[in-house]
């Protein structure tokens, strides 16, 4: 446990905790655009742009590499757009398509960056499943921005994203621009992927934007607090996930962070307040009483009268 | 008076298949217009390309004598039903007061006389008792009325509705013909996408019948007979049969 103290880990720990909750935030609008698997399509279209921007420095420059995997993971949606509007393969379809052949296309390139001199000691791997602890000061920094960025996005316009997600067609005939709409939440979605593949890994890095916001929606019917919840069990999974993966030398924080994020989604899913299964089964039962003692009671009191 | 709307050699279509093909028409102040035609008409899409959500491929459209995009806040729009997810975590309230947003300016908060006009608004379409309900916990027929509503809070001069009526309850459909009804009194122009033939003469004064081109647009007595009916459909409608005129 002597790692958790030192000055770095809690400098990591600080970082997953708000990744994770600039994740649950953008991940709501995700879910909430249906647009779930999307996040994981550009998260794996994010790593042959990594893998480019350490060839092209020859080094491992962060900023490059996360310009790199802005440029791939974009690319990655474009793409994505194209096939959907121009040919009759579906959204899902495309996704996949998309999601495996930049995944496949990094891991091809990876290996060829890992034969070469230095390329093997440079650390992308983990890039791939994950590795909070590979972080330092700067990256806290530039998560700490990255999250406020996110923040001040959905609180400016918190009302336009309701609006935009819950019915962009009427958005759209009250003059919002739904394309100007489309184009942030695209910038901010592939930022915050981008941001938080060095800590979670391309392949986990959808789950931390997934589960956060699945799990919100099992205890409020109000879209201000499924979003404040999102980013509470978002953050709590990054951090969480970090704690546990600092118990062992060079074990990866994607998979804990994604084990952390399951067990709120398993507790939102029994004991969630609005739609947990615990409460709807209570409901279920107290309308079955309720219809019981409502069809016996009329019978006995005509019983009751004929006597 | 000056039309409230006027179009003028209308073209879209969906790929490759035409779907409006030089449709043109006018549409006066203060009416209540039935637009009614087979399915796969156009008649959604016609909407749709009105108001600049589905590319026109040629043809002119004003509304008001402008462009749409000049007097989108005189336009009350109201979307088919189905077109949103129900399971949205918001309430009756929540939605209406988006009707509002575009008075409360971009990037500023609803305040409480927002709230107050969006809650007249839900009680004009006797939904006052639900505004803190959850959407996905309503009929279909109050969550049509919340979308009527939220219509009304806009205070538009024109309503294009998108088939109001399709598979609501009578006392919604009672409660929606009412609100329309009031809205033409009021000299408001109210156009609806409507599904049943049987109540077209009940409910509207004008009609437009539409197969991918205007069949026939005039009052109801003019443009809603057996012989422009069976043009629309193709004579293979049944109900036609017992139907005089």
């Amino acid at each position: 446990m002597n790692t958790l103290l030192s000055h770095n880990a809690q400098w990591v720990l600080l970082s997953t905790l708000i990744l994770g909750m600039a994740a649950g935030i953008i991940g709501s609008f995700a879910y909430w655009k249906r647009q779930s698997l999307m996040s994981d399509a550009l998260s794996h279209a994010a790593l042959p742009g990594v893998i480019v921007g350490f060839v092209l420095m020859g080094t491992k420059n962060l900023p490059v590499m996360i310009a790199g995997a802005a440029a791939s993971a974009l690319l990655g949606a474009l793409l994505i757009d194209w096939i959907r509007s121009s040919t009759r393969i579906k959204e899902d379809a495309a996704m996949g398509i998309v999601l495996s052949v930049f995944f496949g296309l990094g891991i091809m390139l990876l290996t060829f960056v890992n034969r070469t001199a230095g390329g093997s000691q440079s650390g992308l791997d983990s890039f791939i499943f994950g590795q909070a602890a590979s972080m330092v000061g700067d990256d806290v920094r530039l998560m700490a921005g990255t999250a406020g960025v996110v923040l001040l996005v959905a609180l400016l316009g918190y009302k336009e994203w309701k609006l935009f997600l819950f019915d962009p067609a009427y958005a759209a005939g009250l003059g919002l621009s739904v394309r100007l709409m489309n184009g942030i939440y695209l910038a901010v979605l592939v930022l915050v992927i981008v941001v938080g593949i060095q800590a979670a890994g391309v392949v986990l890095m959808a789950a931390l934007l997934i589960i956060p916001a699945v799990s919100a929606r099992y205890w409020t019917h109000s879209f201000k607090w499924t979003v404040v919840l999102a980013a509470a069990f978002g953050g709590g999974a990054g951090a969480a996930g970090t704690l546990l993966s600092a118990a062992g030398a060079g074990w990866p924080t994607g998979p804990f962070i994604v084990l952390a994020a399951s067990a709120t989604f398993a507790v939102s899913l029994f004991f969630g307040a609005s739609k947990g299964l615990l409460i709807l089964y209570i409901g279920q039962r107290a309308s079955r009483r309720r219809l019981t003692s409502q069809t016996v009671g009329p019978v006995a009191a005509r019983e009751g009268a004929g006597r | 008076m000056a039309a409230v709307l006027e179009v003028t050699d209308l073209n879209a279509s969906y790929r490759k298949n035409a779907v409006l093909e030089r449709v043109t028409f006018e549409i006066q102040p203060g009416t209540l217009t039935a637009i009614v035609g087979p399915n796969g008409a156009g008649k959604s899409t016609l909407l749709k390309t009105l108001l600049d959500q589905h590319p026109r491929l040629s043809g002119d459209v004003a509304f008001f004598g402008s462009a749409f995009r000049k007097v989108k806040s005189r336009i009350g729009y109201v979307p088919q039903r189905g077109s949103v997810d129900w399971d949205f975590p918001t309430d009756a309230l929540d939605v209406v007061t988006m009707g509002l947003y575009g008075k409360i300016g971009w990037l500023r908060r609803p305040g409480r006389t927002h709230k107050e006009q969006a809650m007249r608004a839900l009680s004009e379409m006797g939904m006052a008792d639900y505004a803190g309900r959850q959407i996905s916990q309503l009929s279909g027929g109050q969550q049509q009325r919340v979308f009527l509503a939220r219509a009304l809070a806009q205070d538009a001069d024109l309503y294009m509705l998108d088939e109001p009526l399709a598979g609501v309850d009578a006392v919604t459909e009672r409660v929606i013909m009412d609100t329309l009804q009031r809205l033409k009194r009021q000299g408001k122009t109210v156009m609806v996408v409507h599904h049943d033939l049987q109540t077209v003469e009940d409910y509207f004064d004008r009609v437009l019948l539409l197969n991918r081109t205007v069949i026939a647009h005039g009052t109801t007595a003019e443009a809603f007979t057996r012989e422009k009916l069976s043009a629309a459909y193709g004579g293979m409608l049944r109900w036609l049969e017992g139907k005089s005129g």
